[in-house]
């Protein structure tokens, strides 16, 4: 079970990038952070379909859950105005908050699905939240049939 | 307008550029490098990257300056003769109003507006990829623009060629500060900073605010004036015998009053409506605009909404992380960096020592400079000098020391006496013997190459003839 866990630096470091592979937003809702749900055909024999439309779908749901606008939010803002805005500084947005949860979660897709395929993603903050960037790396192996095998041929001759 | 011209990105680039390589390369001794601190739009960053401002924020400090003037005037003549006259809560709301407006200000003035990142390298390449497979490769079409659907209504997107990436919708550019910021609703000079998605509450509060404290202010004096006037003295009288402050600051709240007011009430429809001045301005949501029925996809068709969502939506972040630190990354081609500049002046240096274990280190160098794998950024004077140099240290170390051209690489034999080695020395001989070796070497790359060369003080040179 530990071996599937790769050290995501040393994939970073030791294997070789052929290419990045950009999903956009998709803006047919307005200007709410959504991802195009679209399959990229860089990705066809790399990654199953279902896998990235659905880290896709769970991602766009975490932004559509920080940017709501309901109760609470209305709540943030009338307390932010009232005390002039300096509670700002003192307190995390529920949209900082969410945002922890997307890394926590990009981190842990990464750890155990895509790594192991030779992919990488990248959050989207960290691209101004323009882009969902996924970095693929040379993959060694025979692909997706032997992850850990054709991950630890790469390990070991980076050394 | 800015530069439009269209510049294919080379893939190529896309690995080290030397400029960037070499920026971190000096720096990489030092400290990490905050990214505030390699930001390209033309912003101003205090507090290591906590306060963001334009480059040119010229009026900000008139308009704190005219807040604080009149308010000080307030307070000190008006004040003392309300409280006597009226109620002590004249000054409190005064107070209390100017502490909103400042507070305001200063956010609305120091706070990210919502600045785009620009794209990548990785990311513009993607980009312009996908647009030349979409259109002739001949024709290169002027202004970019992609169409999508929002709301079923058609939007068309900009393609920034400074960002090098497709606005989203509602993105404007602001030529000011040379940055993409998102839902842009204008510049405005007396803030000092553009006013977009995130600050936009903050500039609306500041200007509400202030149309109370105005109206406030004004309404204080009027009131004043009319209580002397009325205590036995006529009015002209009254306002003779003020000082002359009064008519001064009466005046100055008079006409800031109409302007604001006129703009508190412009911004109010503004946020009802849920537009930007911006998108006012050019009209493009107006009905007498297209033939095409158009009104404005973002609005949610109800004022109580559109004003909350505005105003209590969420607070989204900075994208542009101010004072993360700049990843390792880039630190990974600096060291090769280094180490490309490393060897010229270590093959420079070496033709006037004399030791094996000069050699030893040079090819050490060499090697992790081949392993690196990537071509030397110099001059191309400098790079055949490198080639030399691994050509010539794999052979034996008995070449000629007499050899009449300056840029073969001598290896002296061990034997011969050499004059004690001291840096300002070496460097002294390659100005002044060598015209061939006289490139411009600073002396920090020297020094770093004295640190490579352990043995230094026991190395001695020869001067080439």
């Amino acid at each position: 079970m530990a071996t599937e866990f790769h050290n995501l630096q040393e994939l970073r470091h030791s294997a070789s990038l052929v290419t990045k592979v950009f999903i956009q937003r998709d803006y047919s809702e307005g200007t709410v952070c959504r991802f195009q749900s679209k399959f990229p055909s860089e990705l066809d024999n790399r990654i199953e379909r279902t896998l990235l439309e659905e880290t896709v779908k769970t991602l766009n749901s975490y932004y559509v859950e920080a940017e709501k606008i309901g109760g609470q939010s209305y709540l943030e803002g009338c307390l932010a105005c009232a005390t002039a805005y300096i509670i700002f500084l003192c307190m995390e947005t529920r949209y900082e908050k969410v945002l922890k949860k997307i890394s926590g979660y990009i981190q842990e897709q990464n750890e155990k699905i895509y790594a192991p395929r030779g992919l990488l993603l990248t959050d989207p903050i960290e691209r101004g939240m323009r882009v969902l960037e996924i970095s693929v790396f040379e993959d060694r192996g025979s692909g997706s049939s032997s992850p850990s095998s054709s991950m630890s041929s790469a390990g070991s001759s980076a050394r | 307008m800015k530069n439009c011209e269209y510049q294919q990105i080379d893939p190529r680039a896309l690995s080290v550029s030397p400029s960037s390589a070499q920026n971190h390369t000096e720096k990489r001794v030092q400290r990490p490098r905050r990214k505030w601190e390699v930001f390209p739009g033309k912003n101003r960053f205090y507090c290591d990257g906590r306060i963001i401002l334009a480059r040119q924020s010229g009026v900000l400090p008139l308009t704190l300056g005219l807040i604080v003037v009149t308010c000080g005037l307030f307070f000190a003549f008006d004040c003392p003769f309300l409280v006597k006259h009226l109620t002590v809560f004249i000054p409190v709301i005064g107070g209390v109003l100017f502490v909103f407006v400042v507070l305001s200000l200063l956010r609305t003035s120091f706070t990210d507006p919502g600045i785009l990142p620009r794209a990548t390298p990785d990311e513009a390449a993607d980009v312009e990829k996908q647009i030349d497979t979409s259109g002739s490769s001949t024709y290169r079409p002027p202004p970019r623009t992609k169409e999508i659907l929002i709301n079923q209504q058609v939007v068309k997107l900009k393609y920034c060629f400074t960002c090098k990436t497709f606005r989203p919708p509602r993105t404007s550019h602001c030529s000011l500060c040379d940055n993409c910021v998102e839902r842009f609703d204008h510049h405005c000079p007396w803030v000092g900073n553009c006013v977009g998605k995130r600050n936009y509450r903050f500039f609306y509060s500041f200007i509400i605010s202030l149309s109370f404290l105005t109206s406030f202010i004004f309404g204080c004096v009027i009131t004043h004036i009319t209580l002397r006037s009325q205590a036995g003295k006529s009015l002209v009288q009254a306002i003779q015998e003020s000082p002359a402050r009064y008519p001064l600051y009466l005046v100055i709240c008079f006409f800031s009053i109409w302007s604001i007011l006129g703009l508190s009430g412009f911004h109010t429809y503004l946020v009802a409506s849920n537009l930007t001045t911006n998108e006012d301005i050019k009209g493009s949501w107006s009905s007498k605009r297209a033939a095409e029925e158009s009104g404005n996809p973002y609005s949610y068709n109800s004022i109580i909404t559109n004003c909350c969502v505005t105003l209590c939506g969420p607070m989204p972040p900075s994208l542009i992380d101010r004072r993360g630190f700049l990843p390792i990354d880039e630190a990974i081609p600096a060291a090769s960096a280094s180490e490309i500049e490393l060897p010229p002046f270590v093959a420079k240096n070496d033709a006037h020592m004399c030791t094996q274990s000069t050699k030893d280190v040079l090819e050490r160098v060499v090697h992790s400079f081949d392993y690196q794998g990537l071509c030397p950024t110099g001059t191309p004077k400098t790079s055949p000098l490198a080639l030399e140099v691994s050509s010539t240290a794999a052979p034996s170390p008995e070449t000629s020391p007499s050899a009449g051209c300056s840029r073969q690489l001598a290896r002296h034999p061990v034997a011969a006496p050499c004059p004690p080695f001291s840096s300002s020395n070496k460097r002294d001989s390659l100005h002044s013997i060598n015209p061939a070796f006289r490139l411009a070497s600073p002396s920090p790359s020297l020094s770093r190459t004295t640190l490579i060369l352990g043995d230094a003080p026991d190395i001695g040179f020869i001067p080439l003839p």
